[in-house]
């Protein structure tokens, strides 16, 4: 008779004193662990009501501006340091650690319309409504020295927008038309225009550096290259486009904000039809900007709240009010990805984590994989209804609320009639446009 | 993927694995001074100039490199065999370095199957591209975890035990005593008999962890030891007939199904709770993950006791008379009830109906167990018959044996032994392997108790088979009956006051709710195609027209001169043309599908004798 009976010995599965780590032991076997698609599915479930309990994504509030912000800009190297201008001519540098303003300038009569930083961060420009474009030094003058800019050009219009080049010494500016300027002189290099409206913005590639977008009141989006005399092409759209923003990772790709409460993603070969239209917004949107890593973008919007969305979804992951925050001019997503900075009509520069629940500071191995676990889950889980409710879910101030219940209203109403006019009419002859389609107006080269 | 062969086991490896092995690895600072070793050494390598290994080919490359030209003559055959061996080889990298087991990890499949969990045979769903992608990376994800759970299996630390009788010896024929006399002092320990007389026959119960037994005799005798170091925990007496008694989900509670009502004892014997919304309790089950406690009651009720609460999550009306045979299947949670009438039916709290129903037996259902796979159910009834069922979704008896005295209970172990107690007889029987079917015609194992079977569990994570009887307890020695290798953060036997407190709060957080208690518990993790038909239903209804529906086929303007307007309608009409006839093919081919199905099966609704005469 062979015989072998479990027998294990304790002290392979005891700690030996009070100061070691409890022994324990693993064993993956499936049949060890049962129920498995149910617990995590309990603990992803759990992981989302988590999230949405530490959902708290404000962080500070900067005020001391006498007017509202109309501008802001990020430092190229300080992730501390933002510039922002208001509508009295004032511009502001902030230290975000310590949530002070290091700086103030008295930069122009009337608003500061644009502020754009160089690509070294040792100076950074601005343009007012005094028809002045002016470079300031990015440290603050020695003691006695008085506050004045290194250079101010006089222009004979007035500028309402302003971009540095990625790399070489050049900005552009837009008004009446698209002036390209180097930094040493004081008359642009080139000026391009097409069409007489206005144009509202001016953004540079940040890839190909070369390529420049801008976005006019009659409706169009411009595409320009540096190097030619003339425009590229442009796109015109169904409602006026307020500004652009370049994807960071993506050299062709760009995002619209317009003022018929959508954003357009293009692809910048093809004009005829924006990749993605994001809608959530029920207000024109007055600014956008894209996260560094090319995956989201953040929108700011006249109905008081910002939004973020991811690129390829046409519905923004999140929304951002306070009861205090006035319609939001402008907006901009830190370098490092992780926070936002709005700045509104009511004098404040609003500071937001860019992920609501995130636990700032340093985080244990643990923490860190537990997280990474819970992310993971969540992912898996995310379509499952319970879930997914749990996960959409965000509170809304009452007026953008009930401006969703009437806009879908009225949208449903468009819709059933042109669903009954499809019906009642020679087939074909009402064709099914589809919602990417419906608000270009045309593509010009 | 291959697998490395055991030394000692089964065929004999190749030779050049056999090389391989012998060979000792390399480390790359020993580069220059290993081969000159290697060369001086009478080892293996040098014996047999004409073998295959691979490290010896490189040196005699080197070699001749250095100093033997006179090879050439043989050079050209010599390359040819090297370049058909250095595929597989080692590769060098710059500092010299060089992998001692080049190649992936050698996994053994049997083990990478265990932990799949994605059936590969079934196709991916019909989906957009997007979708697709994403599933085959999820699908190729899923493999390569599985085969990282396959090899931390070499990590296990225990073995499973085994019993083996010489040369042809019956292992049934070995008695207990001469089992504690072979094996370890430790072993022994846990084989014991409780002599207990006075309180009539014992129901008893093992807590997850396998470190503590809770028993409570006919005649109200209620205690709870740590059965490994014998230190009691609490005894009382309850002055009312004791049905059946359960841990609950740590060895400080306890649930007692008494005469009248249900009661909650914890460790030191202080009643908790008297529950009288569960009345006349036969049989409790505890459901471990979902914090449930079943009961089965004289009044032909099952109820679900959610014990984190302490609320009633469901009163099931089985309307089958006085209910006295239940089991849990642990991997689906669902309760099976034996009933007098031979059925066994399958029951979840969130339906008001069985969910199955089998006809098990031709007398009433005596005693039902379902092994930790959930495969095999096995049941004896009044018929005297022993059998064991699929549970596979096809509930087909797989094996039968007819005993001489019907087996009141059942219970099946870790490993997938089966355990019967009739009379004062408990018979083992086991299968080839873990979680394999038993095999009923030769018990494993017999043992003659001082009086009736009353109660039967195998011990989790020890090889112990726990008998109660009228004539008080008995701890039997199975070897090879559990589960070796248990999981800390699952059920530790060994673990502290501290982890048992941290253990307790996660597992209530993740508290399965009682309404995913299903037939398939993986349920919740495939795509629900029907509500998903559903729902698209819906929208196009909504929408007036198919989101998702392939454009209508628009020809593209071609060079100059090739696009007039006939052209581009003759392509619109050739394009349309092709799909209509795969349509057709489509269809037809479907039809004769049809056709040969209905060909195979007879018309009739019972096959008749005459079926033979026609054509």
């Amino acid at each position: 008779m062979k015989v072998k009976m479990l027998s294990r010995n304790p002290d392979n599965y005891v700690r030996e004193t009070k100061l070691d780590l409890q022994r324990v032991p693993r064993n993956y076997d499936p049949t060890l662990h049962p129920f498995e698609v149910s617990r995590e599915y309990v603990r992803a479930l759990n992981a989302t009501k988590l999230e949405r309990v530490f959902a708290k994504p404000f962080l500070a509030s900067l005020d001391g501006h006498r007017d509202g912000v109309n501008c802001l800009a990020k430092h190229p190297k300080s992730l501390a340091t933002v510039l922002s201008g208001a509508c009295d001519g004032e511009v502001r540098i902030w230290n975000l650690t310590k949530r002070k303003c290091i700086r103030t300038i008295q930069a122009h009569e009337g608003f500061v319309r644009g502020i754009c930083t160089r690509f070294c961060g040792t100076s950074f420009f601005t343009v007012g409504d005094d028809k002045t474009v002016k470079q300031w030094k990015m440290d603050a003058p020695g003691y006695g020295e008085e506050e004045e800019p290194l250079h101010t050009i006089l222009g004979k219009t007035v500028y309402t927008g302003i971009d540095h080049h990625w790399k070489d010494p050049a900005f552009a500016t837009c008004g009446q038309q698209v002036d390209i300027w180097d930094e040493q002189r004081t008359n642009p290099i080139c000026s391009m225009t097409w069409g007489f409206d206005s144009i509202n913005s001016v953004k540079f590639n940040p890839i190909e550096t070369f390529l420049l977008g801008s976005c006019a009141s009659d409706r169009n989006i411009v595409l320009y290259d540096m190097r030619q005399a003339t425009p590229l092409k442009k796109v015109i759209l169904d409602m006026r486009t307020n500004t652009i923003c370049w994807n960071p990772m993506e050299a062709f790709i760009f995002t619209a904000a317009n003022e018929d409460y959508n954003l357009y993603t293009f692809d910048m070969r093809a004009l005829d039809t924006p990749v993605m239209v994001h809608m959530d917004h029920v207000s024109a949107v007055l600014d956008v900007d894209y996260c560094p890593t090319g995956k989201e973008f953040v929108s700011a919007s006249f109905d008081k709240s910002i939004r973020i969305f991811p690129v390829d979804r046409s519905r923004s992951r999140e929304v951002y009010h306070t009861k205090r925050m006035q319609h939001v001019i402008c907006v901009r997503w830190t370098a490092d990805s992780k926070y936002i900075m709005c700045g509104s009509d009511e004098m404040n520069i609003r500071l937001w984590k860019a992920n609501a629940s995130e636990k700032l500071g340093v985080l244990a191995s643990r923490e860190r994989a537990a997280q990474d676990y819970n992310q993971k889950l969540k992912e898996k889980f995310q379509h499952h209804p319970n879930i997914k409710r749990i996960a959409r879910h965000r509170h809304l101030p009452k007026s953008i609320y009930s401006q969703i219940q009437e806009q879908r209203i009225m949208r449903e109403a468009r819709r059933r009639k042109e669903l009954n006019r499809r019906k009642h009419s020679k087939p074909g002859s009402v064709p099914v446009v589809s919602e990417r389609k419906k608000h270009v107006v045309a593509v010009v080269k | 993927m291959e697998t490395v062969p055991r030394p000692g086991r089964g065929v004999p490896p190749k030779k050049d694995k056999l090389q391989a092995k012998r060979k000792k690895p390399r480390r790359y600072w020993e580069e220059e001074t290993a081969p000159a070793v290697a060369g001086a050494s009478p080892g293996p390598p040098r014996k047999k100039k004409k073998k295959k290994n691979l490290e010896v080919r490189r040196q005699k490359q080197k070699n001749s490199h250095n100093s033997k030209k006179s090879r050439i003559s043989k050079k050209s055959q010599f390359r040819k065999k090297s370049r058909e061996q250095k595929k597989p080889g080692p590769q060098r990298t710059l500092s010299g370095a060089q992998d001692p087991f080049p190649g992936p990890a050698p996994v053994p499949l049997e083990v990478a199957r265990k932990f799949r969990r994605i059936d590969k045979s079934k196709e991916l769903p019909h989906s957009l591209p997007k979708t697709r992608s994403k599933l085959e990376v999820a699908e190729a994800l899923e493999e390569e975890i599985s085969v990282k759970a396959a090899r931390s299996e070499l990590l296990l630390a225990e073995e499973p035990g085994f019993l083996e009788g010489e040369d042809g010896e019956d292992t049934a024929k070995i008695r207990q005593a001469d089992i504690v006399e072979a094996v370890d002092i430790a072993s022994a320990a846990k084989h014991f008999d409780l002599n207990l007389r006075q309180f009539g026959p014992y129901r008893l119960n093992y807590s997850r962890t396998g470190r503590h037994l809770a028993f409570g005799g006919r005649r109200g005798h209620v205690a709870a030891f740590d059965w490994v170091t014998k230190k009691l925990m609490c005894e009382i007496n309850v002055m009312e007939a004791v049905r059946d008694i359960r841990f609950l989900h740590s060895e400080a509670l306890l649930a007692v199904a008494q005469n009248r009502w249900l009661h909650i004892y914890d460790n030191q014997g202080i009643e908790l709770h008297c529950i009288r919304r569960c009345d006349r309790v036969t049989r409790l089950e505890f459901l471990p993950f979902h914090f449930l406690l079943a009961t089965a009651s004289e009044t032909g009720f099952l109820t679900y006791l959610d014990v984190s609460v302490g609320k009633i999550v469901a009163a099931l009306n089985i309307r089958a008379g006085r209910l006295n045979v239940m089991a849990q299947n642990p991997y689906n949670a669902v309760i099976h009830l034996g009933h007098s009438n031979g059925t066994v039916s399958l029951w979840s709290p969130s339906v008001q109906e069985p969910l199955a129903k089998i006809l098990c037996h031709r007398g009433g259902i005596q005693a039902v167990a379902v092994d930790c796979t959930g495969t095999y159910m096995a049941t004896s009834g009044l018929d005297h018959q022993l059998k064991v069922f699929d549970l596979r979704g096809t509930f087909q008896p797989l094996s039968a044996r007819t005993l001489p005295q019907g087996a009141g209970h059942l219970a099946f172990s870790q490993r997938g032994l089966l355990a019967a107690g009739m009379g004062d007889v408990v018979n083992i029987w086991a299968g080839q392997g873990k979680a394999s079917l038993p095999s009923l015609e030769q018990p494993y194992l017999t043992h003659r108790l001082a009086g009736p079977v009353h109660g039967l569990q195998f011990c989790p994570f020890e090889d112990v088979l726990g008998v109660g009887h009228s004539g008080g307890i008995t701890s039997m020695l199975v070897p090879g009956a559990s589960e070796p290798n248990f999981d800390g953060l699952e059920s530790n036997p060994y673990r502290s006051r501290k982890q048992r407190q941290e253990w307790e709060v996660k597992a209530l957080l993740e508290k399965v709710p009682a309404e995913l208690i299903c037939l398939n518990p993986r349920a919740l993790a495939e795509v629900d195609v029907i509500s998903l038909e559903q729902h698209k239903k819906e929208r196009v209804e909504r929408l007036g027209y198919d989101p998702e529906a392939k454009a209508p086929f628009q020809p593209k303007a071609k060079q100059k001169g090739r696009s007039s307007t006939g052209s581009l309608v003759k392509r619109k009409k050739k394009v349309l043309a092709q799909e209509h006839r795969d349509k057709v093919r489509q269809s037809l081919e479907e039809q004769q599908k049809q056709k040969q199905k209905q060909k195979a099966k007879p018309t009739g609704a019972r096959p008749s004798a005459l079926d033979r005469f026609v054509r």
